[in-house]
């Protein structure tokens, strides 16, 4: 795989040689293992085993919670009480299968905007990068379907609220939410279902994640220059790359472990320090909470969707334009999920020849401002709508579409690009290469017979 | 890069906040921080709190209020009140505790297998989870920061509202409300149900007003969270056995990639 030339398996004993030739799970298995790594990669490569591990981590702390749940209005709430109370470790299972939603969309961030700043999207990464939105919508899904579970109030009223967002879809609308529900409202049926799907879609973005996997293996990683890894000499490829096992392994299972630490802090300290105090409240139809807010992952998505309200001269003129197809509640589902959709589109927008925002002197200050945005739409979703918010919303919401629609588009043509290195080996020699001026480099024996 | 996107983590996490207690308690008015035992990364349950509490919730909340999640029998598990099985038993008896069997579709006297009974009065919220279903800290602008170095302030939250009555009464629809300055809104429909003296603690504490009020918001936690010190203690067994785990990773990583940096340099044309 990846065309980087490298050593391949080779079945020595007679029942490899025989196993290979009926089902060569060995030599896949070893490829995969030994893929040729750019030796260059920074810390902001581990998110990729990060997310591995905390899928895995989900779906067996669901498995075995979905043992202990009863999905019925009337029980749910009561039997994830019976899980924090009765089982045994049912209260840790719980708390971290609650908070590792949250591990794994902060880290699944941190795996974006990793990509959007290197350039890991552009040719030939467009299908990785494309599988891995999939990836993030599913995700989005699983946890929405996930959250609502416990049959709390804030399970309840945002179900309501994100399901209602589908019956503002035009003429079909009504009939959408009717059937996504199962219902006229949240009700038995849609906690069924719910639970349903939010087991089922763990597998799809695990089957997912391996063509996730599947295609960057084919190309080969990226890496913090954006300078391709050469193939034109074993030896030229050699240069540039260390193989996965050990020295990327080594390496993530390092980040993992400190990762991990930190994630058992919160959840053994403060494991509800990231949720909603109403969900210990069970579902009540007849009692709407002051304020419906999703988990903190949705807020910047969430802040889009209630930023085109009636009053945006867009979304006024588009209502008028339309002839109230399109009205302020319709703008803001799709600016909702075009929001996303601009991001997919990365691949196709961003015009620049060059990769890595290392060298785009100009486009480093338009992704920190992105990055900034991010977090702006994310306190802005929190807060009520009304005031100044609404306003702070607007305008996040509208750099969000500007950065992905104009702004990439546009830095490609007028930036003038940094010299790149000629190879990785030259980059990789240009950061470790130096004298030692400062950390530790004692240890570092001059002569090193490694192989 | 790197240092910059582990800053924002960490303000993701804050923000994250914003979506939680801020919003939640951001109508609540006035709740003052109390000095609970169980607080921060060590904190205990005081036994002899929780049993007051109890005894302040059976003799007080429980003629209107329920804990239907909490099975009785938990009273003498271990981090709780501690009470023995044979005390379990007697507390059972002695305050008459009934539950409703729909299998006898009727009404008969509690095992400790059973749960406590559920709110008798029909407005009155079941207090299992009350503490955590509440907070009392939120902000500063929505950014989490005071939930996050203080707790959520449930408990807190708990004891304010039972200690911070104004004395003053309005009427509404036919019914009387109360002013409190923690309740959302300032009134509240239960009236003040505390006052010196109202339980007498077997213990022979003094029973004013704010130790009834902080012991049942103690054993209030305790039936919100039974798990508390099990749940602290995993924690720290989980950071101390990653810790030394990272320590390895770390120095085995640094051994592996040696030689790697070494040849770099060792390659390095000499000018």
């Amino acid at each position: 795989m990846s065309g980087i030339p490298h050593d391949h398996y080779e079945p020595k004993a007679n029942w490899e040689k025989s196993l290979q030739k009926r089902l060569p799970i060995v030599g896949l298995i070893y490829d995969t293992i030994m893929i040729p790594t750019p030796k260059n990669l920074n810390w902001m490569w581990i998110w990729g085993i990060v997310l591995t591990f905390t899928l895995v981590l989900q779906i067996v702390t669901g498995i075995i919670l979905v043992m202990h749940y009863t999905p019925h209005v009337d029980l749910a709430f009561a039997s994830v009480e019976h899980i924090m109370r009765n089982v045994n470790g049912g209260w840790a299972i719980r708390y971290i299968h609650q908070n590792g939603a949250s591990l794994f969309f902060i880290a699944v961030y941190l795996h974006i905007f990793r990509g959007l700043y290197y350039g890991s999207y552009k040719a030939p990464r467009e299908i990785t990068w494309i599988i891995g939105m999939l990836i993030y919508v599913l995700m989005m899904g699983t946890a929405f379907m996930g959250y609502v579970l416990p049959w709390g109030q804030m399970s309840f009223w945002g179900a309501t609220v994100i399901t209602g967002l589908f019956g503002a879809i035009p003429f079909v609308g009504d009939a959408i939410q009717t059937w996504l529900l199962g219902g006229p409202a949240v009700d038995n049926a849609t906690l069924n279902r719910f639970l349903s799907l939010h087991y089922l879609l763990p597998f799809v973005i695990l089957g997912m994640v391996i063509l996730h996997i599947w295609a960057f293996h084919t190309t080969g990683n990226n890496n913090p220059t954006g300078v391709e890894v050469r193939r034109t000499s074993k030896k030229e490829a050699e240069a540039d790359t260390l193989p996965f096992w050990p020295y990327f392994v080594i390496k993530d299972l390092f980040a993992l472990a400190v990762i991990l630490a930190v994630f058992f802090a919160i959840v053994g300290f403060m494991p509800n320090y990231l949720g909603h105090p109403d969900n210990y409240i069970e579902a009540n139809p007849l009692v709407t909470p002051a304020h419906i807010v999703p988990e903190w992952y949705f807020l910047p998505f969430y802040a889009i969707l209630r930023a085109f309200d009636g009053e945006v001269w867009l979304v006024m003129l588009v209502d008028f334009l339309t002839a109230g197809i399109v009205d302020a509640k319709f703008f803001g589902v799709v600016a909702m999920f075009g929001a996303i959709v601009v991001m997919a589109l990365a691949p196709w927008l961003d015009t620049s020849s060059v990769r890595s925002g290392r060298y785009r002197p100009m486009f480093k200050w338009w992704f920190w401002l992105f990055v900034v945005n991010f977090f702006v739409l994310m306190w802005a979703g929190a807060m009520p709508a009304e005031g100044i918010y609404p306003y702070i919303a607007l305008i996040g919401s509208a750099y969000w579409f500007a950065y992905f629609l104009v702004i990439l588009p546009l830095l490609g043509v007028i930036e003038k690009p940094l010299p790149q290195p000629d190879t990785i080996e030259d980059d990789f020699k240009e950061h470790y290469g130096k004298d030692d001026g400062g950390h530790g480099g004692v240890t570092s024996p001059a002569a090193s017979p490694a192989e | 890069m790197l240092r910059k996107l582990a800053i924002s983590t960490v303000t993701a996490a804050t923000l994250a906040l914003s979506s939680g207690a801020a919003l939640a308690a951001g109508a609540a008015g006035h709740v003052e921080d109390y000095a609970f035992s169980f607080e921060g990364p060590f904190g205990t349950f005081d036994q002899n709190q929780l049993q007051r509490g109890l005894q302040v919730y059976t003799q007080v909340c429980a003629a209107c209020h329920g804990l239907r999640y909490v099975p009785i029998r938990t009273l003498s598990d271990e981090g709780g009140p501690g009470l023995s099985e044979e005390e379990v038993r007697a507390y059972i008896e002695q305050n008459f505790i009934e539950v409703y069997d729909p299998d006898l579709q009727d009404w008969r006297a509690a095992t400790p297998n059973d749960n406590f009974p559920m709110s008798s009065l029909e407005n009155a919220p079941d207090l299992s989870l009350m503490t955590k279903a509440r907070a009392g800290f939120s902000g500063p602008y929505g950014l989490g920061l005071n939930p996050l170095f203080r707790g959520m302030g449930g408990p807190e939250y708990l004891a304010s509202l039972l200690t911070h009555y104004t004395g003053s009464e309005r009427e509404e629809f036919g019914a009387v409300l109360y002013g409190n300055e923690t309740f959302p809104g300032g009134y509240i429909a239960m009236s003040p149900p505390l006052w010196d003296g109202a339980v007498e603690y077997n213990d022979g504490t003094e029973a004013t007003v704010e130790q009834m009020a902080l012991d049942v918001a103690a054993f209030l936690t305790w039936t919100a969270e039974p798990a508390l010190m099990a749940r602290k203690q995993m924690g720290f067994t989980a950071i101390l056995m990653l810790g030394v785990l990272s320590v390895l990773l770390y120095l085995t990583n640094k051994r592996i990639w040696a030689p790697v940096k070494a040849r770099a340099k060792g390659q390095q044309p000499a000018e």
